[in-house]
């Protein structure tokens, strides 16, 4: 026990270890889960993105031993879980918070008899339980609910009693199991604020797992993209999102950032005399200087920001620009020489644009 | 010969009871051990909660034996078994047994298929929670289903009007036996319309008793 104190302090909250889940239904082997290794650390809001079918689920329910890894081991704040018995398992559940795409709210109870269910398992006296009922019915906005069953509440008010129910004995880790997917954008967006003020007020870590980039976008500072069971591409959420690697990781992050205009403006853009487009990123605190402007006037270049963004992601700007330069060709590539010293410059191939 | 009504209300009343008291009776005794079963049989099924192939194909195969068997027919095919668990084969009593076991396996499939409407999801969000599976059982699992429950307990209820009507005729008393001797062996239409309609009322009355229960509990 003095080992798992020891690590419970220095951050990490989980981590996964060369973890593999084979489903097998009579002949047939599928690996949902195929050699997974990452460590969630305290107060992260850790993302895992996939399509369906891509393993997320089961990775999700490896977290609170839903499912039992066929190889490797999961350590929650040092402990492997797969070795404890089950009422360590059960008492350890507790300190894991769980919310779900279909909320799986008790129909039969009442939204306070929901939320105290947890408070029971953990043996709460009844007074102490009313009193931490209302006090997470307030948290999550829905005090005047109490009484009210399941059936009566809209889908973004079922996941607040949800995430209520979830918090209910204090847990250290959420875990969220496309807690969104079922809402539209505008109840999605409150839900995401919510688990985000989970996150910093109560300094609960949250995994959750999500096929829509836009929720690891708005809240996650780590992101780990799974295909065919297992992680492709993990890191830092900036990072990714500004210099992703793997096919899968772009085609997530352009499915939230368009960074090439339609196939039809570009093809008018180069049948016009167009000139050669450069794309241009700008990261962290450059976005804040006028570096393009500098460096043009410096050799008399004229440019043109054909398409593009700049946008928030981590509290940090990041630009994604397509420019065109006008000007002597020597002063371009002056200009171009210039301007790769300071941010990522290339050209926009054909290949890039699908133009032939 | 015609019965005479002035002193035949006394039979009626009496069978009445007798009647009453075997379909109650079967209900307690095959409610509990139907609820049971039906409990082993959904929990130990693929990917349940306690899991266990062997538990599940056992019941399940003594189920399929029990149930397509007319009940006339097992009445008196289990007449030796009866005789050695009430000591005799003729009477009310004799008769709550052989209805006690086809009820209970009757209940166990009612049971078993209004708790496998119960959304799975619930059962993680409770296992998630930490809940063991003999908590999941009974504060997750029966208050979900409690309404379709009710519903399914007063359908069983109603056959077991049935069943006792059955069992009259070979022995056990009730309203059964005396539509048997008077109204259908001595052609006495009066003694037959009296207990039909005296049935007609039984059956109602359940069903009435088993939906405002369930409406009770379902809020709807």
């Amino acid at each position: 026990m003095t080992a798992s104190k020891a690590l419970k302090g220095d951050g990490l909250m989980i981590e996964f270890k060369n973890v593999s889940k084979t489903f097998t239904s009579g002949k047939r082997k599928v690996h949902a889960v195929n050699d997974v290794s990452f460590t969630v650390e305290r107060g992260d809001i850790f993302g895992i993105i996939g399509f369906s079918g891509a393993g997320k689920s089961t990775l999700l329910r490896l977290v609170n031993m839903l499912e039992r890894p066929t190889s490797g081991a999961v350590y929650i704040q040092g402990v492997d879980i797969s070795k404890l018995s089950q009422k360590d398992l059960r008492k350890q559940r507790q300190n894991i918070g769980m919310i779900f795409q279909n909320f799986n709210l008790f129909n039969a109870r009442t939204v306070a008899g929901n939320v105290a269910y947890p408070l029971k398992l953990a043996g709460t006296p009844k007074q102490e339980r009313e009193k931490r009922v209302m006090e997470l019915l307030r948290f999550v906005g829905l005090e005047d609910k109490a009484k009210d069953f399941p059936d009566q509440l809209s889908g973004g008010q079922k996941q607040r009693v949800g995430i209520a129910r979830a918090l209910a004995n204090s847990p250290d880790i959420l875990i969220c199991d496309e807690a969104t997917s079922a809402l539209d954008p505008d109840t999605t967006a409150d839900i995401l604020k919510l688990l985000k003020n989970v996150n910093r007020d109560l300094g609960i870590t949250i995994l959750l797992i999500t096929h829509e980039m836009d929720v690891i976008q708005q809240i996650c500072n780590k992101v780990a993209v799974m295909e065919k069971g297992e992680v492709i591409e993990a890191g830092d959420v900036f990072e990714t999102f500004t210099a992703p690697k793997h096919p899968t990781t772009k085609r997530f992050v352009q499915s939230v950032q368009q960074d090439l205009p339609s196939k039809h403006i570009l093809e008018k853009w180069q049948s016009n005399g167009g000139e050669t487009l450069y794309r241009v990123l700008f990261k962290g605190d450059i976005t804040n200087e006028p570096i393009l402007s500098t460096v043009t006037r410096k050799y008399e270049v004229d440019f043109n920001i054909v398409y593009g963004s700049v946008q928030e992601l981590q509290e940090k700007l990041f630009g994604n620009l397509l420019i065109s330069f006008t000007g002597d060709k020597s002063a371009i590539e002056q200009v171009l020489q210039e301007l790769e010293s300071i941010v990522d410059i290339k050209e926009v191939t054909k290949d890039e644009s699908g133009l032939v | 010969m015609k019965v005479d009504w002035s002193n035949f209300w006394p039979q009626i009343v009496e069978a009445t009871g007798q009647t009453i008291t075997m379909v109650v009776m079967t209900l307690i005794f095959g409610s509990i051990i139907g609820i049971t079963l039906g409990l082993l049989l959904f929990v130990t099924r693929e990917n349940n909660i306690l899991e266990n192939k062997f538990v599940f194909q056992v019941l399940n195969i003594i189920i399929n034996i029990i149930r397509p068997i007319p009940f006339i027919i097992f009445i008196v095919a289990i007449s030796q078994l009866t005789r050695l668990v009430v000591g005799t084969t003729i009477g009310t009593a004799a008769a709550i047994f052989p209805m006690t076991i086809v009820a209970s396996f009757t209940i166990a499939r009612v049971v078993e298929n209004n708790l496998v409407s119960i959304d799975p999801g619930v059962i993680e969000a409770a296992q998630a929670m930490g809940a063991s599976p003999l908590r999941i059982i009974f504060t997750v699992l029966i208050p979900e289903a409690l309404g379709p429950l009710i519903l399914g307990l007063t359908f069983v209820s109603v056959g077991l009007i049935d069943f006792s009507a059955v069992a009259g005729t070979v022995g056990g008393g009730g309203l059964g036996h005396i539509a048997m001797t008077y109204g259908y062996q001595r052609f006495d239409g009066t003694v037959m319309l009296v207990t039909v309609v005296i049935l007609i009322v039984m059956v109602q009355l359940a069903q009435w008793i088993g939906n405002t229960l369930s409406k009770l509990v379902m809020r709807r």
